[in-house]
């Protein structure tokens, strides 16, 4: 997906905002947020109290309930306007899939032949089961699966990766994509999504909030912010009785007046975290599509930031993906220049990575520059699955590179013989976790290239880290034992699953299960599938098979296993975002009681003036300034919500000391800070 | 007269606190000397105490019945010392008339006690679920009478009781795991348990009824000719007394600032009440919590669990602990023993 990234407050999404934030304030909107609905009632109430004051009849000044009710309307507002933020920018990166949406036409095939005769329809009528075909230049209309044909593709409509890929049927490259274009050849498709449940559609859903539901952890969470608020309820509402039953007493002063009691209310009520809480969740969601990974749903999000093990495919995450030629292994009698001449030569049309390889190798070892193939009078030998080998031939000069046993019986069929220097070579490299590559001149065997699996760079540090996060990593490779250690050993994983199966792999996700730990893994063929359903986190790479992508929980556009690290540190950051801004806005009562408790109750009794600690120039401008407090700290904190905390990789009991100190001690002491402002503020330009 | 020493040891560690004459441990029969008295503080903590450490040994990590025990202890030191100290202090309204207030505040004491044995006494009866007295708390000073009231505000927790009380510092271990939980960016969990929505409804539901008994019950009393009937201290410090009644009736202590004529059927019916939600009210949740942790399946620890022993664990719980209490009392405190101190300071 090619999406600019928008400043956090970008006119083209605050003007939408603004507007949807005075669209919010329908009841049943705010329904769903307990904790402010309770708020747009005390705003509801406050500004029916203001129009009885207006008409002579009331318990506060009708100039100070306006004021109080204008803030609590900003309250609700702010709250809403940071969750319409948050939307909004989803919606703007789901604008660029909406662009995959526009009316598509297919060629409804009769048969499941290309040869079959076929009648155009629109792509919205194309039902599962349905076969379509389709030609270069043609978008492919619906998700669904190659069953006959091979065609490059252009994906970057999803994937934002300008390379064509190739589909064809049978294998782990089938799936095909609705939205994408077929730029070369032919391909007969089988749908198997219906309208309006494709992939994309989903993801739109998925973006676009429509269908977001609050994860486990969010309504734990609302629990607890609602207990708190029917708690400060029932402490406001019996706080009449007894101010009424202190006037009585004291022979002095007036009761609290309800405006005074609702501005408690909503200060004491955790509204910074309700206001923020949806935002948080969507701007989570966000983050992990800026990744270009699709989750299917928040639950995995908060999941991926619970995960222990991390199940990583050796091939692609920890080292690159293909092997290179690392060093030339002499035989007896033959010079590494010779060698490396030799190799050179048999590789020059070898067009896969690892015969690259070499070719570079020998160019940064002797100089060796590639020749004119023309001047050699050279005929290629390509590999075959039959000979093992490929090579060149110069004249009645053969060169041969290839495996061990393939080379041996090469140079035996010649009449040579297979020295035992070279055999010991080939099994000191193959313990060391290499691949041995022998080099034959006609009969003569000239030495070992060793071709090392390279392990990527900066990989150890990222392990490391996560062994700080308490991640352990486990290394999943096709190779033996021995190959496996010495990787693993190098990249610095904590374990590794040697010559792994499906099979094994489910049995080692069910056994660190069954230990209470959550795995996370990524995967891309069919016989992945049963490991990604088992997963607790399942990334299915989007250039995998249809299967593996619905037994994952998470798409990753890029197809980059790697991936997986900054998914887990996305999870963790919405949840470190909730936790501390929970503490953040608990913290920030005792501040507001300060300021309030002895402004309510002054005129009864005079003493109280010991508790305004902060010297607030009147009891109106008190109130006033913790509400008004209250109201600005959910609009500073929006920035905090949507980009979320940062998370560092350090202990579980450095992060939480160090958050506790910032959240926590920054909480109890930064409204002291505010309010104090505020009132500065207000006493000075006399509003109140 | 009647077999007094062997209910006394009934009273104290059972934390039952109902004395075998009325004067409870103010009276010589039951509490004769200091080493009683003495003994008679240290049977209220012994049970709950070594609770802590059995509940280490049943989650069959030891180190985090200490981490709750020291957060307890941490906490009792803390109210002890100011609850002994203004009493010790006195009233220096009499001070300015020229008496002697060296002995400290020495109303309703026995002089025996004195003012270091019976404010720590007071701390200790009130932090437990026991309600036995050997002074009358509703003569101590603003500050000292704050104390044990403020201890069954933060519901009994700090050692409990013996039947009823570790469960009490649970709940809020759990509730603090919660919060803190998330800010190391994992969904919570307590002992390798994960603590979601359910749980949460249920420790929501334990640690809010009994502020809830004392807030409404007091507000009903102040509000009826019944409830004010019973005052004879008008004033803010009536108030202070009747807030004690119902705080005292909903956590199941017992003792009372005694200035009050709570033997009305009013009274009786209101605390009645107040006595049976408190309870069960709690205990209900609890069971339940507890149940639906029993069955859940057990976490591994890593270096990314949140650890809950050591000292930050400590503080975080007492921080929960009081905070929790604070948001739900402040105001009423405010208008009761805050302001009595302050009047009585502000004169000075």
């Amino acid at each position: 997906m090619s999406h600019k990234s928008l400043a956090m407050f970008d006119p083209v999404l605050v003007k939408p905002a603004i507007v949807d934030s005075f669209c919010k304030l329908n009841p049943a909107v705010q329904w769903r947020n307990p904790v402010m609905f309770v708020v747009y009632v005390g705003s509801l109430l406050t500004t029916a109290l203001w129009v009885q004051a207006l008409g002579g009849a009331a318990d506060a000044p009708a100039g100070f309930i306006l004021a109080i009710a204008l803030w609590l309307w900003f309250t609700v507002l702010f709250a809403n306007f940071a969750e319409a933020l948050a939307e909004g920018r989803s919606k703007a990166q789901a604008a660029s899939l909406r662009g995959l949406k526009k009316e598509t036409w297919a060629k409804k095939l009769k048969g499941s032949h290309a040869t079959a005769e076929w009648t155009t329809v629109s792509a919205t009528d194309l039902h599962k089961g349905d076969f379509v075909l389709v030609h270069a230049g043609e978008i492919i209309p619906a998700d669904g699966e190659v069953i006959e044909g091979v065609a490059s593709v252009d994906e970057s409509a999803i994937t934002g990766e300008s390379a064509p890929v190739i589909r064809e049927s049978g294998g782990d490259f089938s799936a095909v994509t609705g939205g994408t274009r077929v730029l070369s050849d032919w391909i007969v498709v089988r749908v198997t999504a219906n309208p309006g449940e494709t992939f994309v559609d989903r993801m739109i859903a998925m973006v676009e909030n429509a269908k977001r539901q609050k994860t486990p952890n969010e309504i734990a969470l609302t629990i607890l912010l609602v207990a708190l608020t029917i708690v400060f309820l029932v402490v406001t509402v019996t706080l009449l009785p007894y101010s009424m039953f202190s006037v009585d007493v004291s022979q002095a002063g007036t009761p609290i007046s309800i405006t005074v009691l609702i501005a408690l209310l909503v200060c004491l009520i955790p509204t910074t975290i309700a206001g923020l809480l949806s935002a948080i969740g969507v701007a989570g969601m966000s983050r992990m599509m800026q990744a270009n990974v699709i989750a299917t749903s928040g639950r995995a999000v908060e999941a991926a930031g619970d995960v222990d093990v991390l199940l990583l495919d050796k091939t692609g995450t920890i080292t690159l993906g293909n092997r290179q030629a690392s060093a030339f292994l002499m035989a007896e009698r033959v010079s590494e220049a010779e060698l490396a001449d030799a190799a050179q030569l048999a590789s020059l049309a070898d067009e896969t990575p690892e015969g690259r390889s070499i070719v570079v190798l020998a160019k940064q070892k002797f100089n060796l520059r590639e020749r004119d193939i023309h001047a050699l009078n050279a005929s290629f030998v390509h590999f075959s699955a039959h000979t093992r080998m490929s090579g060149v031939d110069l004249g009645d000069r053969q060169i041969r590179k290839g495996a061990a046993g393939a080379i041996s019986s090469h140079v035996e069929s010649l009449g040579g013989s297979f020295p035992a220097l070279v055999t010991t070579l080939v099994d000191e490299v193959a313990r060391r976790g290499s691949t041995p590559l022998v080099v034959a001149d006609g009969a003569r065997v000239l030495g070992v290239v060793e071709l090392k699996d390279v392990v990527k760079g900066c990989i150890k540090e990222r392990f490391a880290e996560l062994r700080r996060m308490g991640i352990k990593t486990v290394m999943i490779t096709g190779d033996n034992r021995l190959t496996a250690a010495a990787i693993a050993a190098e990249a610095g994983v904590d374990d590794f699953l040697a010559e792994a199966t499906p099979e094994n792999k489910l049995a080692l996700i069910r056994q660190h299960q069954s230990e209470g730990r959550l795995v996370a893994m990524t995967g891309d063929g069919t016989n992945d599938a049963p490991a990604l359903a088992q997963a607790d986190v399942a990334v299915a790479m989007n250039t995998g098979t249809q299967a593996a992508k619905e037994a994952g929980n998470m798409v990753d556009l890029d197809s980059n296993p790697t991936k997986l690290i900054e998914i887990v540190e996305t999870g963790k950051q919405m949840l470190m975002t909730r936790g501390s801004l929970t503490t953040f806005s608990i913290a920030n009562d005792v501040a507001k009681y300060f300021a309030i408790i002895p402004a309510a109750f002054i005129t009864t009794y005079p003493q109280l003036a010991a508790l305004n600690i902060m010297h607030l120039a009147s009891p109106a401008s008190a109130i006033l300034s913790a509400v008004v407090f209250n109201a600005l700290i959910i609009m500073f904190l929006i920035p905090l919500a949507l980009k979320g905390v940062r998370y560092r990789p350090l202990g579980a009991r450095v992060l939480l000391r160090r958050n506790l100190l910032v959240y926590g001690l920054g909480g109890l002491v930064t409204p002291f800070v505010g309010i104090k402002l505020i009132d500065l503020i207000i006493a000075g330009t006399g509003l109140a | 007269m009647g077999p007094v020493a062997s209910q006394e040891a009934i009273k104290m560690l059972g934390t039952n606190g109902g004395g075998f004459f009325n004067a409870n441990s103010a009276h010589p029969y039951e509490n004769p000397t200091p080493l009683s008295n003495f003994v008679q503080m240290l049977s209220i903590f012994l049970i709950p105490g070594a609770l802590c450490l059995t509940f280490g040994r049943i989650v069959g990590d030891t180190r985090q019945g200490w981490a709750v025990l020291a957060a307890m202890t941490l906490m009792f030191v803390v109210m002890a010392v100011i609850a002994m100290h203004y009493e010790q202090a006195g009233n220096p309204l009499l001070g300015r008339l020229g008496v002697d207030i060296g002995a400290g505040n020495m109303e309703g004491k026995e002089t025996r006690f004195g003012t270091f044995d019976s404010g720590l006494f007071a701390t200790i009866t009130t932090l437990a679920s026991c309600g036995a007295v050997n002074a009358m708390h509703d003569s101590f000073t603003p500050m000292g009478g704050f104390v044990p009231l403020w201890n069954m505000m933060l519901g009994e927790v700090v050692f409990g009781g013996v039947g009823s009380g570790l469960y009490g510092m649970l709940l809020f271990a759990v509730m603090a795991v919660f919060i803190a939980g998330l800010m190391i960016g994992r969904t919570p969990e307590y002992l390798g348990k994960k603590i979601e929505a359910y749980e949460m409804k249920m420790v929501s539901i334990a640690i809010l009824i009994t502020p809830f008994l004392a807030l409404v019950g007091t507000a009903t009393t102040v509000m009826t000719a019944d409830g004010l009937a019973g005052i004879a201290n008008p004033g803010a410090h009536g108030f202070s007394e009747i807030l004690y009644a119902f705080t005292s009736a909903a956590n199941n202590n017992g003792s009372a600032f005694a200035g009050l004529s709570a033997n009305t059927p009013f009274y009786n019916v209101m605390t009645a009440i107040a006595m049976w939600f408190g309870r069960f009210g709690v205990i209900v949740p609890v069971l339940a919590l507890a149940g639906t942790l029993a069955a859940k399946k057990r976490i591994a620890a890593s270096a990314g669990t949140m650890p809950t022993h050591g000292p930050l664990f400590v503080v975080l719980l007492i921080g929960t602990v009081v905070l929790v209490g604070a948001l739900n009392y402040v105001p009423a405190l405010a208008l009761g023993p805050v302001i009595e101190h302050l009047t009585l300071f502000a004169v000075y």
